[in-house]
């Protein structure tokens, strides 16, 4: 009969597959307690190629094994949350304050005090109750291309809303948090009803829908559907990496008020923490000197501790006025700045 | 078994006990209309596409001897083998304004004229049709092959046309099949949220995951997700009504003439084919190769396992979820039900919900079981505390048997729709026991609804992205993983190089299964 030998193979796979789940659980056990090196676990939604040389380093350094999964923030916030007093992350690291912020409102993080951080990390870059930190600055700036624009004729965020610009500006789409967090931030400095009509004026001003990404915008730009937007400097980076020829350039709107838009990733120890203590070093090295130059050089973003230089490719966009609001506020105001782009009719 | 499958759509449910009037008023006054027709033109457009694409195709490989048919026939199974978020961003790559075809458009025709939009409806629509309509082609033309001719030929020879005889006698005998390739390609559609996404159009998906991230409102967006499967409990019970009330069961062997095409039917019926192959999946795949050779520098050691991790999790999706399958379907049939009660049909509807949703209701039932349940007794037993089922294999399993079941029900449960009752009351008054009636009857004349079934959900399963993401254990990632830190970085240039991958590997089982069920 067929059915044997069949029902043989299924069944003898299906062993194989309880042997694995098995195995799998096995490896998930937490190391005990009596390890001179601990284990750190991290639930990371910066990307794996962005933090895994720096953790490598960190280990091969100081014995430590890091092991981590990466997902998106909401995904991995919603699982500390429900993970609870379970949970085996010891750090949570994002990109975007809002995120962090969120974490903190849910009480996942635990405050520390640690001098190294708080000498590291300037005030505005982290929250009041330093249960997490700012390890990166992310500037979100104007992009233009370099043959019709002139940057004489910028200025500000707000004047992207100018009907000088009609048919000309493309964005990103605003289900992004970080053009939630640029609005955000412009409530906060603006006002709503400002800062509604701002962002009504550059949906009026859209030569075509919002993209899904900087990159797509970008290239968009290049090919002359639009002619400005705004975009996080280390997509331009990885642009003009790739095309050293590229028509497009930065502009560091606002010089002359609050100055350019900038948001952080950053990260937090878990209050459930089972090597908290190990946890807090691995963040006061990332603050530190020998981690902040490759953190930041790894995705051409800013280092968050300001005594570290950014990398030369990214010395050589020049130098700004950053906004420097405290950019919990992007987390506070979040949800205001959904609702008034879906007013504005910016999808 | 079912209960199990409930447990996420339970902790969904359950979200309608907080009212959140202000995030509901805010979505009526600015977004609700715009998400319920985009939904309705996604649903409308899709349905009709996979419907008029498999059906035809289904009808020419299955009934039709024309040049091309014998690779044709599973080649156009291939773009099965193309994740929906994959192709979308091929398909934007490649049709964009700053993509290279309307480049060379503008520079020979001027940049004023007309070139449709991709980043619209309609190219949403056209994106998901191409790799969903293999669903109903699958199923359809495994319909019209187990139907044979004879009937067809029988409605000719009484005089009707060769179009009315497909219409009136072929179609509606395949109706079941059809309706469950539809509903397939449908409920991936709804729960889609990689395309749409990446084409920044507004979908109920896409507005559960704004309700979540951006309002950090985890109870609206569940209760908008508990509005989407309201929208596929209307769909499963009109999929229920378009399967109609007539029986179909497998007749004994007939034969298997093809009608033969001549002349300009036979080029059609071959450059119609051609066509959907080439626009499916030799452009696509071929863009992937070319951006693939740029990085290819990527292909490390590391890569084994992201293939390795993948495959594994696909094979063992698979089996639990055949095996789960047969037996609610058997049971079904012991009850004496020719069709899936209540409790089967919601266990399908996992599959219509978008998968992250779905994972963190998986995740928040399985976290509350170690917290209140497991840990008790651990500490009973004088264990630490600690974490058994979240981040565990077997939930991540869980999580595709979920998400999958329906899948794997579809063609398990149409297969045994089609084994005549006859063959079991005769083993039955032979003496077989249940067991042996499930053995040595159901499981060789199963064989292959079973394997397409194990297939189908192999290959569903290495494309799953967001329940993978969220559930697998440390240092299980996969392909589908390596696809997503990429493209959420917008860099899709690089997320070729695995995309690549996993359609390959995902090539010889929907070959497999095709060349199966040619037999």
């Amino acid at each position: 009969m067929i059915g044997n030998p069949l029902g043989r193979i299924a069944r003898s796979l299906l062993i194989l597959v309880s042997v694995l789940s098995l195995i799998a659980c096995e490896g998930q056990a937490p190391s005990s307690g009596e390890d001179a090196k601990p284990t750190v676990t991290v639930y990371s939604s910066r990307k794996e190629h962005l933090v895994k040389p720096l953790f490598d380093r960190y280990t091969a350094k100081t014995g430590v094994e890091i092991r981590y999964i990466t997902d998106s923030a909401g995904p991995l916030i919603a699982r500390l949350a429900a993970e609870g007093s379970n949970t085996p992350a010891d750090v949570l690291m994002t990109v975007d304050a809002g995120n962090l912020w969120q974490a903190t409102e849910q009480n996942l993080l635990r405050p520390l005090t640690s001098q190294t951080l708080n000498s590291n990390i300037p005030e505005h870059l982290r929250s009041a109750n330093n249960d997490w930190f700012g390890l990166s600055i992310r500037a979100r700036t104007i992009v233009y291309a370099t043959d019709r624009v002139q940057a004489s004729e910028l200025s500000t965020y707000e004047n992207l809303a100018d009907p000088a610009w009609l048919g000309r500006l493309c964005l990103r789409t605003s289900k992004k948090v970080y053009n939630q967090s640029l609005v955000a931030t412009m409530i906060s400095t603006l006002g709503e009803a400002d800062a509604e009509s701002v962002v009504s004026g550059w949906v009026a001003n859209f030569s075509t829908d919002p993209f899904s990404s900087d990159t797509t915008m970008m290239e968009a730009i290049e090919a002359g559907q639009c002619d400005l937007g705004i975009a996080n400097t280390y997509y331009f980076g990885r642009m003009k990496k790739a095309d050293p020829n590229l028509k497009l350039a930065l502009f560091w709107p606002n010089q002359n008020d609050r100055g350019v838009h900038i948001n952080i990733s950053g990260a937090g120890v878990t209050k459930h923490a089972k090597q908290a203590q190990a946890a807090q070093e691995l963040l006061e090295w990332l603050s530190g000197p020998e981690a902040q130059g490759q953190l930041a050089e790894l995705n051409q973003e800013y280092p968050a501790n300001p005594l570290i230089k950014p990398s030369a490719t990214v010395q050589a966009w020049g130098e700004f006025k950053a906004d420097d609001i405290n950019v919990e506020v992007a987390g506070r105001l979040q949800a205001a700045a959904v609702r008034l782009m879906d007013r504005a009719d910016y999808r | 078994m079912a209960a199990l499958v409930m447990l996420p759509v339970t902790v969904i449910l359950l979200s309608w006990g907080t009212a959140e009037t202000a995030i509901w008023q805010h979505l009526i006054e600015t977004q609700l209309a715009r998400l319920l027709g985009n939904t309705l033109i996604l649903v409308g457009g899709v349905g009709t596409w996979v419907l008029i694409l498999g059906v035809s195709l289904g009808w020419l490989t299955a009934m039709c001897e024309f040049p091309g048919r014998r690779w044709m026939d599973w080649a156009l199974m291939l773009p099965l083998a193309v994740p929906s978020y994959v192709i979308a961003f091929v398909a934007l790559g490649l049709l964009s304004y700053s993509g290279p075809i309307q480049t060379l458009w503008r520079e020979w025709f001027g940049a004023d004229t007309y070139f449709p939009n991709i980043r619209s409806p309609g190219g949403v629509v056209f994106v998901l049709s191409t790799v969903l309509y293999p669903y109903v082609y699958m199923l359809a033309r495994g319909a019209f092959l187990a139907q044979g001719r004879n009937l067809v030929d029988a409605s000719r020879l009484l005089g009707r046309s060769p179009w009315k005889s497909f219409l009136l006698v072929a179609l509606p005998m395949a109706r079941p099949a059809i309706a469950a390739g539809v509903s397939l390609a449908l409920m991936e559609t709804l729960a889609d949220f990689g395309a749409v996404s990446i084409f920044n159009f507004d979908t109920f998906t896409t507005a559960i995951y704004k309700s979540w991230f951006g309002f950090f409102n985890l109870t609206a967006a569940a209760q908008l997700a508990s509005l989407l499967l309201l929208f596929v409990g209307v769909a499963l019970i009109a999929e229920q009504r378009a399967r109609g009330d007539g029986r179909f069961h497998q007749q004994p062997r007939r034969k298997k003439e093809r009608f033969h095409l001549q002349g300009w039917k036979a080029l059609f019926a071959s450059a119609f084919c051609f066509l959907v192959i080439l626009l499916a999946f030799i452009v696509p795949v071929g863009q992937l190769l070319l951006w693939a050779l740029e990085t290819a520098g990527e292909l490390d050691s590391r890569f084994w396992g992201l293939v390795l991790h993948t495959f594994m999790l696909g094979v063992m999706a698979g089996l639990a979820l055949v095996v789960m399958a047969l037996l609610v379907a058997y049971g079904q049939r012991l009850k004496g039900r020719h069709q899936a009660g209540l409790l089967e049909r919601l266990a399908g509807m996992g599959y219509a919900l978008p998968g992250s949703v779905l994972a963190v209701g998986i995740m928040t039932a399985f976290a509350f079981f170690d917290r209140e349940l497991i840990n008790p007794v651990r500490e009973m037993m004088g264990l630490e505390p600690g974490q058994v089922l979240v981040g565990s294999l077997a939930t991540l399993l869980l999580a595709y048997v979920v998400r999958f079941f329906s899948v794997a029900y579809g063609p398990i449960d149409a297969s045994l729709e089609r084994i005549r009752p006859v063959f079991q009351e005769a083993a039955h008054m032979l003496g077989a026991s249940q067991w042996e009636v499930l053995k040595r009857v159901y499981f060789p004349l199963l064989t292959p609804g079973l394997l397409s079934a194990l297939l189908l959900v192999l290959v569903d399963t290495m494309k799953e992205m967001p329940a993978t993401l969220l559930l697998r254990p440390f240092g299980w990632d996969t392909l589908a993983v390596r696809i997503y830190e990429m493209t959420s970085e917008g860099e899709w240039q690089r997320a070729a190089l695995p995309s690549l991958v996993l359609v390959l590997i995902s090539i010889p089982p929907v070959i497999i299964m095709i060349r199966r069920s040619r037999q």
